[in-house]
C-alpha cells in the first residue's frame, strides 16, 4: 500500500510540497536550520520529533503564522510567498489545530462559512456550504450535523469540524497537529480512516506527532526532527519504532519500563465521594471513591477534561470539594482555610500539577528559587522567622538539580530558560526529595522529550519501590499501562471501573474512555 | 528568551529611551523659540551646580523614592497602586496630627512617632482598596484613583472645617513647633565639615528614603513576606499551588506600599512646609508610577529614577524662571521620558535586540 516516495503512481507529478532550506531565528535561537522536505501528492507525511525540535515552528511557517528568514516554499512546483494565513489558504493549505480555532456558540456550518462567505448576505452562503458539506460527509466519512453548536459536540466531531473546515477552503494539504491528543482511541481509529479516505481522493497530508504508533500506523513517510534539523526522511515501512525513537533523541532508548513485584502494605490514601462543583455550578467530579495503598502505583486514565483535573486540584489543596479524604487515616480538611497547599504538603502530600507552567514552577524565578515554592516554610530554608537563607536553598537546590540530573545544572538560571523535561525535573525534584507518603502526579511527561521520559518513569518506579504511594494521572495510555499497578478509568467526572493493567489492553480501556461499560 | 544581557536589559535601555525623550524635548524648546543646548545648561547649573540646587533636587528626590518604592513593592505582586498620591497626602494627615498634638521638645523623638504615624495612616488608606480588591476582586487601579480623590477631599475638609487655627483665612494647620524643625542636610553636613546651602529643603528624610530602599530590598528578596509576594505577582495560580494565601499577599503588599507612600509626609509636611496645607503632596505619588516603571520595581533603580525626577522638577523650576519656557514643559518632559521608558520600551529593545543578535552572530 506504501508507495515510494517520487516513485509509483506520481511519477511525474511535482511534489505537491516542497520545501528548500528553510530557517527561522527566534533572537539567538534557530528554531529551524536549513530545513529541505519534500512530500508527494497523494500521500501521509509524518514529522516526528521531541518538543522543541522545531516541528510546529516549520508548520506555522507553511501556515504563514512566522516568516522564514531564509528559505523557499514551492507548492505543486510554483514558487510561492506565504505571508499569512489568507496566502496559505489560497496556496491550498489548510490547518487543524492542537487547539481548536472554533467559536463555540456559532453552528457547525457558520463556523465553516466563517472568512470564507461568498459575499455580506449570510443566506446564500450558509445553502451552499450546506450542499458543499453533505458532498464532502459522504466522500470522506466525515458526518457532523451542519446544524449541531459547537459547545454541544465532543472533541471528535470538533476535530471534523476544523477539517471540513480546511476542505471547504479547498486545502489540498491538509496539515494536523499532534491530532490525537485529545481523542480516545476509537476517536483516533476514525480519524485514521478519514484520513485514509483524504489520502486515497488525492489530497496530501502532513500528520505531526510525538507518538510513534501513530506514525508507524497511519504515514507513508516520515520525517524526524531534532533540535531545529531535520535529520531524515524515510519510507515508514522501512523502519521501526525503535530506530525512530533513537533518531529522535540521538541515543539508544529504552521504550519499556522495567518494574519489579513490590508487596503493597497499608493504605496510605482513601477518597470517599468525592465532588467537585466548578465556580459555574457544573459538577466535575461525581462521587469517586479509590484508595492507594503504600508501594503501588494507581493509574488514572480518561480523556483529558473528565475530571482528572479537578481530582489532582482537590488532593493538592487548590480547589475544595465535598466527600471525605485521609491520608494514613488522618482527615484532610476539603473545605474552609485549612484546604491549601500548606497543609496539604504538611499531611505528607506531594503534588507535581498537570501544568508545570502555570502551577508548578514560576517561569520567571530562577531555579534555586522554584526549589523552595510551596517549601518556602520549611525550617531549614529559613534565618529566623523573617530572613529566608538563600545560601541554604541554593545549595540544596544544587544537590537536587544533580541528582535528577536537571541540565544545565544552574542554580540561577531563570526557569524558562530550561526546556520542558528540564523543568519537569526541577518539580519531581522539589516534590519527590522532600519524602511525602503520598505523590499525586499528572501528566508527568507532557512534552517532555524521550530521554527525560524515561528518567522520570525510573524516579517514578524507584519512588513506589521504596514504599510510597503513587496517584498517577495521565492522558497517555502507554504510560499508565507501563507504570501503574492499578488502572482505573476516568469518564465525565466518574469512575468507570478498575482493570489490571496486566489483564487489559488500550481498546478495553478506550472503551471506559469513551464512557461504554464493557460486559462482563 | 532573554536576548540581552542583563546590563544591557536594566542600563541601557532605559538610558536610550531618556535620550529620545530628551531629544524630543529639545526639539519642543526650538519650536518655542528658545535654545535647548542653553535650556539644558541651565537645568544643569540650577539643579545640580550649587549645593542651594541640590538642596532642591534632593527634596524632591526624598518624596520620589518613597513613592516610587510605593509603587515597586505593590507591583512585586501584580498591584498596581495608583494611590500613592492619596496615602501620602493622608499620611501627611498622620504627621501633623503627631506633631501638633504633643509637646515633644526635640525633633528626633518627634520624627520617630511621625514616621510611625505617616506610614500607619498611609497604610490604612491603602488597606480599604486592598480589602476590596483582595475579598471582592474589586480593582485595586480603579479604588486606588477613587481614594486619592476621597483623600483629598478629607483633607480639604478637615483643614477648612477642623484644623485650621481659628482666625486664619489659609486652609492649612498651625506651623509646628520650630522645636521639632527636622535638620536640614546643611545642618546634617556643616557637622562633618562641608559646607551646603542653607535654602533648600532637603532634610534628614532624605536619609530616611535612604534607609526604605536598603529595607525594600531586604524585604522583596531575603524574607519569606517577600517570596510570597514575588511568587504571587508571577504566577497567582503557581502561588495557589503552593499554598500561598492571595489575600494575606494582597493584603502585606498593599499595607507595605501604603506606608512607604505615607512617609513621604516626613519631608514634605514635617520638613518643609512645617504644616498641612492643601494639595501638600504636588502630584509626587504620580511621579512615583514614572520612578517605579523607569527604575524597574528594584530600589536601586527606584533611587537613580527619583535623582532623574528629582534633577527634572529642579531644573524645570529653574528653566521656568529665567526663560520663557513654562514650568509645564517640565510636565511634557516627564511624560515623554514615561513614555519612552514605560510604554514604548519595546520600540527600544526590538531594534536593540536586532543589533544584538547582528553583532554576536558575526562575532561568533
Amino acid at each position: 500500500m506504501n508507495t515510494v516516495i517520487n516513485e509509483g503512481r506520481h511519477k511525474t507529478a511535482a511534489p505537491s510540497i516542497e520545501l528548500i532550506n528553510i530557517s527561522k531565528f527566534f533572537g539567538s535561537v534557530q528554531a529551524n536550520k536549513n530545513i529541505s522536505m519534500k512530500v508527494s501528492p497523494g500521500t501521509i507525511h509524518g514529522i516526528i520529533g521531541e518538543n522543541g525540535a522545531g516541528k510546529s515552528t516549520l508548520m506555522s511557517i507553511l501556515y504563514g503564522f512566522y516568516k522564514a528568514d531564509s528559505g523557499e516554499i514551492y507548492i505543486s512546483g510554483e514558487k510561492v510567498a506565504i505571508t499569512d494565513s489568507h496566502s496559505a489558504i489560497s496556496a491550498g493549505i489548510g490547518m487543524v489545530f492542537q487547539h481548536f480555532k472554533l467559536i463555540d456558540n456559532f453552528t457547525v456550518l457558520e463556523n465553516i462559512i466563517l472568512g470564507a462567505e461568498d459575499g455580506p448576505r449570510l443566506g446564500p452562503s450558509l445553502s451552499n456550504a450546506r450542499q458543499n458539506l453533505k458532498s464532502l460527509a459522504e466522500e470522506y466519512e466525515l458526518n457532523v450535523d451542519p446544524d449541531a453548536i459547537i459547545e454541544n459536540l465532543g472533541v471528535g466531531m470538533r476535530q471534523r469540524v476544523e477539517i471540513l473546515k480546511a476542505l471547504y477552503r479547498k486545502a489540498e494539504i491538509l496539515i494536523l497537529d499532534e491530532p490525537t491528543g485529545v481523542l480516545t482511541p476509537s476517536e483516533a481509529d476514525h480519524l485514521f480512516r478519514i484520513l485514509q479516505n483524504l489520502k486515497n481522493e488525492g489530497k496530501t497530508i502532513i500528520f505531526i506527532t510525538h507518538k510513534l504508533r501513530e506514525i508507524m500506523e497511519i504515514t507513508d513517510t516520515v520525517s524526524v526532527m531534532r533540535q531545529g534539523e531535520m535529520t531524515t526522511t524515510l519510507n515508514t515501512n522501512e523502519t521501526n519504532p525503535e530506530n525512530l525513537a533513537e533518531l529522535m533523541v540521538g541515543r539508544k532508548v529504552l521504550l519499556t519500563v522495567n518494574k519489579k513485584d513490590v508487596d503493597v502494605g497499608k493504605t496510605v490514601l482513601n477518597i470517599e465521594n468525592l465532588s467537585v462543583v466548578d465556580k459555574q455550578g457544573v459538577k466535575r467530579l461525581k462521587e469517586v471513591s479509590l484508595s492507594v495503598k503504600a508501594g503501588e502505583i494507581l493509574g488514572i486514565a480518561g480523556v483529558a477534561g473528565n475530571g482528572q483535573s479537578e481530582l489532582l486540584e482537590v488532593l493538592g489543596g487548590i480547589t475544595q470539594g465535598t466527600g471525605s479524604i485521609t491520608i494514613n487515616g488522618e482527615i484532610v480538611p476539603l473545605t474552609g482555610k485549612k484546604a491549601n497547599g500548606q497543609s496539604r504538603r504538611a499531611q505528607g502530600i506531594a503534588h507535581v500539577p498537570e501544568d508545570r507552567q502555570h502551577l508548578g514552577l514560576i517561569m520567571e524565578f530562577l531555579a534555586w528559587e522554584n526549589i523552595a515554592l510551596g517549601y518556602h516554610k520549611k525550617s531549614t530554608y529559613q534565618h529566623n522567622s523573617i530572613f529566608m537563607n538563600n545560601k541554604k536553598i541554593k545549595q540544596d537546590a544544587s544537590e537536587k538539580m544533580k541528582r535528577f540530573d536537571v541540565r544545565p545544572q544552574d542554580t540561577s538560571l531563570s526557569t524558562k530558560n530550561f526546556s520542558g523535561g528540564n523543568q519537569q525535573k526541577l518539580v519531581l525534584a522539589r516534590e519527590i526529595e522532600h519524602d511525602p507518603d503520598l505523590l499525586v502526579v499528572g501528566q508527568p511527561t507532557r512534552g517532555v522529550d524521550i530521554g527525560a521520559i524515561e528518567f522520570i518513569h525510573e524516579q517514578l518506579i524507584k519512588l513506589r519501590d521504596s514504599g510510597k504511594a503513587i496517584l498517577l494521572i495521565s492522558v497517555e495510555l502507554d504510560e499508565i499501562m507501563s507504570l501503574s499497578d492499578r488502572v482505573m478509568v476516568m469518564f465525565d467526572g466518574k469512575i468507570m471501573g478498575e482493570r489490571n493493567p496486566s489483564k487489559t489492553d488500550e481498546k478495553k480501556l478506550g472503551l471506559l474512555m469513551a464512557g461504554i461499560e464493557e460486559q462482563i | 528568551m532573554e536576548v540581552l544581557p542583563k546590563w544591557a536589559d536594566t542600563i541601557l535601555i532605559p538610558i536610550i529611551g531618556v535620550t529620545i525623550s530628551l531629544i524630543i524635548s529639545a526639539i519642543i524648546i526650538l519650536l518655542i523659540g528658545e535654545s535647548p543646548v542653553e535650556a539644558i545648561n541651565l537645568m544643569i547649573t540650577g539643579a545640580l551646580g550649587s549645593t542651594y540646587g541640590w538642596g532642591y533636587t534632593l527634596y524632591y528626590t526624598t518624596n520620589f523614592i518613597f513613592t516610587g518604592l510605593a509603587v515597586s513593592v505593590a507591583f512585586h505582586a501584580r498591584m498596581f497602586n495608583i494611590g500613592g498620591e492619596g496615602q501620602a497626602a493622608i499620611g501627611g494627615l498622620g504627621v501633623a496630627i503627631i506633631c501638633l498634638s504633643f509637646g515633644w521638645g526635640h525633633w528626633f523623638p518627634a520624627l520617630l512617632a511621625a514616621t510611625l504615624s505617616a506610614a500607619i495612616f498611609g497604610a490604612l488608606w491603602a488597606a480599604i482598596p486592598a480589602y476590596l480588591q483582595a475579598k471582592y476582586g474589586s480593582h485595586i487601579v480603579i479604588t486606588t484613583i477613587m481614594f486619592n480623590f476621597i483623600g483629598a477631599a478629607i483633607l480639604n475638609y478637615l483643614l477648612v472645617n477642623v484644623m485650621r487655627p481659628t482666625g486664619s483665612m489659609d486652609p492649612a494647620t498651625a506651623k509646628f513647633s520650630s522645636e521639632i524643625k527636622l535638620p536640614s542636610l546643611h545642618d546634617i553636613l556643616e557637622v562633618v565639615g562641608i559646607s551646603f546651602s542653607k535654602a533648600g529643603p532637603a532634610n534628614v528624610s532624605f536619609f530616611i528614603a535612604l534607609a526604605a530602599c536598603v529595607f525594600v530590598w531586604l524585604f522583596i528578596w531575603h524574607t519569606r513576606w517577600g517570596y510570597q509576594i514575588r511568587a504571587f505577582g508571577h504566577s497567582e495560580s503557581a502561588a495557589v499551588y503552593a499554598g500561598i494565601l492571595p489575600f494575606k499577599i494582597i493584603m502585606v503588599s498593599m499595607l507595605i506600599s501604603g506606608a512607604l507612600a505615607g512617609m513621604m509626609a516626613i519631608n514634605n509636611v514635617m520638613g518643609e512646609a512645617e504644616r498641612l496645607i492643601m494639595n501638600s503632596t504636588e502630584g509626587a505619588g504620580f511621579i512615583g508610577i514614572a520612578v517605579a516603571l523607569m527604575g524597574r520595581n528594584h530600589p536601586l533603580g527606584v533611587l537613580l529614577a527619583a535623582l532623574l525626577f528629582g534633577f527634572l522638577y529642579q531644573g524645570g523650576a529653574e528653566l521656568a524662571m529665567w526663560t520663557t519656557i513654562p514650568r509645564e514643559l517640565i510636565v511634557v518632559i516627564q511624560a515623554l521620558v514615561i513614555l519612552f521608558t514605560g510604554a514604548l520600551e519595546n520600540m527600544v529593545r526590538t531594534p536593540l535586540e536586532w543589533l544584538w543578535i547582528k553583532t554576536t552572530k558575526g562575532k561568533g
